[in-house]
């Protein structure tokens, strides 16, 4: 136990309540664990904690951290308020990537948890908001440490800075019906080919990959990621309709008409006669609704695939930008496919290392340079399921019209032929 | 002679399956369906007939290696020794066996864990470091989490809303607790301090000049040294010179203020997905429990929980009855800074004479 504790009367208000305590966890790293570099930085870091609740301001700061051949990684924090609180004035942050789907065996945690015991400060979160485990509170040196300690046993470090940041996916096909690819895999196979752009970040800024296996879209990934990659179908959903009467019989007609038949989004569904359902899957938008309410009558189709929408992010520097399409539809069940998949993030990721500004995320420069310039300088075509709806302005310049409109015939007898043989 | 470093293994991100359930590895893409049979357990059954049941349970996020452990005891003692993590931090055992379903609650919930979180109702905050560990915060995360959850515990571990609420906090603007159906976010007051001695030697100044949204920022010789000059009027508060110019000091203890947004939503089902919309601010940020914060979102919930039809999400509830009703059913003020004035904003103007009476 650390013998000088600081007081902390605010963070022990915090120690009330129903929903577990944080501050209750930390002090019993200081008053209660055997190693007494434990007790110590835990004691600084509450007393510093306590300073900022007093004050309302934090006192990190960042710097230069990594460990030997990295460049990223590390969350570097120094404390700006260290002589009050020397005990814990370095304590970085290690991010470490989680296997896809955040999936543990008891085993593995007991054994992060004895490493990181050895060399930090007790305290880890699974997971960060860019979905990496975060080990929290280690000096410089111990960084090296505990990294040498987890990568002889299969662990390696996240993405920090302007770089490919460390994926995400969703539980996806492990234990989920809607499930539309192998979500971990694309992960994997994905983030593990750009290991180089994730620990040394040489790019304009940060670019994410995630992965949602349904339109639910669990990950965020529209919002939240450079690069989403969307579970989905586009045969016809399968209907149960023996189970869809069941769901009649147990709600009510009413109910169902009110909660799963004007509810959709493309009035793509009618309720019959005898209780039954038909769907217009030709204008089915895939939007999850009655399947996530009818899981037993609902469910995707068998070609499946995925979505793919470039550029979302959220505020900074321009103000929120949701992901565009750009692959409406893609199958991935070959090396092939996911091979044209890996190489269609190459020349995205080499485009925006070449035109990005410094610090513009990719859907910034796509904004900036227009969707067309985008399209062009990655070899992809025109498709109308990239739009909401065609331009409204008239001041575009279309002497390329005819030529422009050849190239669609031409797609069209290209894609009518490929059909036919 | 210095010791030779050791070189990474670049192994990257790992394969999950080794990690898995084996009743989820045999039945890996073939689900059937799931049920829900109480609040905080699912139940899928794949195509030939495989049952596993999961148990969420929320935590305190920032886990203590004795909460680990306590966790993987329970895991290993009522569970399988499987667990997994949820994008909001829940930790979920998966069982085959029915009969280890009960007594796995009652061993999380008699070590102080929260079982609950699924379906349609009140998921764990997602949030990040606050003061605890960035170096930009206005606020704190954790501790803002744990005042809020102590008042929504119940909500947590029962199915009374129309549809889930996800929630997120965020403690600057750039917000990385990340859209939410409803979002309780710093929202900056008065322009940046700016410490002029310092500018010169820790920040690139055309990088900061740079980095602001509205070009409020330009160098300027401040005392005879190279700083930087911010034009008041132009300012919007951002903090966005902050991050690369720790100088330009945002962070107030009076002026930086809590503002609730509503309304964001991942989820293409229904509608499209949406982003959150401002709802109130000027809220104190006040520690340790923030109650004033506490008191608008519970005003929130209150109204959606009422007013909401199932299914409905925050934005679908609000798309239907209209945002006059919204701040009628809250009783929150509308005000000039509701109505959007950023690029692109006039696409949020009501161009119709589509209005409820």
């Amino acid at each position: 136990m650390a013998k000088n504790t600081y007081p902390t009367p605010m963070l022990d208000n915090l120690e009330t309540g129903p929903w577990p305590s944080f501050i209750t966890g930390i002090k019993r790293l200081r008053d209660e664990h055997p190693d007494e570099r434990i007790n110590s930085v835990t004691n600084g870091l509450l007393g510093q904690l306590e300073h900022s609740y007093e004050t309302r301001k934090g006192y990190w700061k960042g710097g230069t951290v990594s460990v030997y051949g990295y460049g990223g990684g590390i969350i570097p924090r120094f404390s700006e308020v260290g002589d009050a609180f020397p005990e814990s004035k370095e304590f970085h942050t290690l991010r470490v990537q989680p296997p896809a789907g955040n999936f543990y065996t008891t085993d593995m945690l007991r054994q992060l948890g004895d490493s990181w015991e050895k060399h930090g400060s007790g305290l880890v979160t699974f997971h960060g908001q860019t979905g990496n485990i975060m080990f929290i509170g280690a000096t410089t040196e111990n960084t090296q440490h505990f990294f040498d300690e987890i990568n002889e046993y299969g662990w390696d470090l996240g993405g920090a800075g302007p770089c490919v940041r460390t994926a995400m996916s969703c539980v996806g096909g492990a234990r989920c019906e809607m499930s539309n690819c192998n979500e971990h895999a694309i992960h994997r196979w994905m983030v593990n080919n750009f290991t180089d752009d994730v620990h040394r970040p040489a790019l304009p800024y940060k670019f994410k990959f995630k992965v949602s296996g349904c339109p639910n879209d669990c990950q965020n990934a529209i919002e939240r990621s450079d690069f989403a990659i969307i579970g989905t179908w586009r045969d016809d959903m399968k209907v149960n309709q023996e189970e869809f009467k069941n769901y009649i019989e147990k709600k009510g007609r009413q109910y169902i008409i009110d909660n799963v038949i004007t509810r959709c989004p493309t009035q793509a569904l009618s309720l019959n006669d005898d209780d039954t359902i038909s769907v217009d899957n030709h204008n089915c938008v895939r939007c999850m609704h009655c399947l996530n309410v009818m899981p037993k009558a609902l469910h995707p189709g068998d070609d499946k695939g995925v979505t793919i929408l470039i550029g979302g992010k959220r505020t900074l520097k321009i103000g929120d930008l949701m992901g565009t399409v750009v692959v409406p539809f893609k199958k991935l069940e070959t090396e092939e496919d996911y091979e044209s998949l890996q190489e269609m993030a190459e020349d995205i990721i080499d485009f925006w290392a070449e035109n990005g500004l410094e610090h513009e995320r990719c859907g910034e420069m796509i904004e900036r340079i227009g969707l067309i310039n985008f399209l062009e300088g990655i070899g992809i075509d025109v498709d109308p399921n990239m739009v909401s709806s065609p331009r409204q302005s008239s001041y575009v310049r279309m002497d390329g019209w005819d030529e422009e409109a050849e190239k669609w015939f031409e797609r069209k007898r290209e894609e009518k032929q490929a059909a036919s043989a | 002679m210095a010791q030779e470093m050791r070189s990474p293994i670049e192994s990257g991100c790992p394969d999950a399956f080794q990690y898995m359930h084996p009743v989820m590895r045999k039945n890996f893409g073939q689900w059937a369906y799931h049920e829900d049979p109480q609040p905080g357990v699912l139940l899928h059954v794949s195509n030939n007939g495989d049952k596993i049941w999961t148990v969420r349970a929320g935590t305190q996020r920032i886990l203590d290696v004795f909460t680990l452990r306590k966790l993987c005891d329970i895991g290993d003692e009522h569970g399988e020794g499987y667990i997994h993590f949820t994008i909001r931090s829940n930790i979920e055992y998966q069982v085959a066996d029915e009969a280890k379903v009960q007594p796995l609650i009652k061993a999380l919930e008699d070590a102080g864990f929260v079982v609950g979180g699924t379906r349609n109702s009140v998921a764990m905050l997602s949030h990040t470091q606050g003061w605890l560990h960035c170096d930009i915060p206005g606020t704190d995360a954790s501790g803002v989490v744990k005042s809020m959850m102590d008042e929504l515990i119940g909500e947590f571990k029962e199915w009374n809303m129309p549809n889930r609420v996800h929630m997120t906090t965020s403690c600057c603007q750039i917000n990385c607790g990340g859209q939410g159906d409803i979002a309780i976010n710093v929202q900056h007051t008065k322009p940046p301090k700016i410490n002029h001695d310092l500018v010169s030697n820790v920040c690139e100044r055309p990088s900061v000049v740079a980095r602001c949204p509205v070009a409020a920022i330009r160098p300027a010789l401040v005392n005879g040294k190279p700083s930087l000059e911010v034009d008041e009027k132009k300012c919007i508060c951002c903090g966005a010179c902050f991050p690369p110019c720790p100088p330009m000091q945002i962070n107030d203890a009076e002026h930086s203020k809590l503002a609730i947004w509503v309304g964001g939503n991942h989820s293409n089902a229904r509608g499209k997905p949406t982003f959150q919309k401002l709802v109130a601010s000027g809220i104190p940020n006040n520690p340790p429990r923030w109650p004033e914060a506490t008191a608008v979102v519970k005003k929130i919930l209150k109204a959606y929980k009422e007013n909401a039809k199932d299914w409905e999400r925050i934005n679908d509830w609000i798309e239907r009855i209209g945002w006059p009703r919204f701040f009628e059913v809250t009783g929150l003020p509308f005000t000039k800074y509701h109505i959007d004035n950023w690029r692109g904003a006039r696409a949020s103007l009501n161009a119709s004479t589509h209005i409820r009476f």
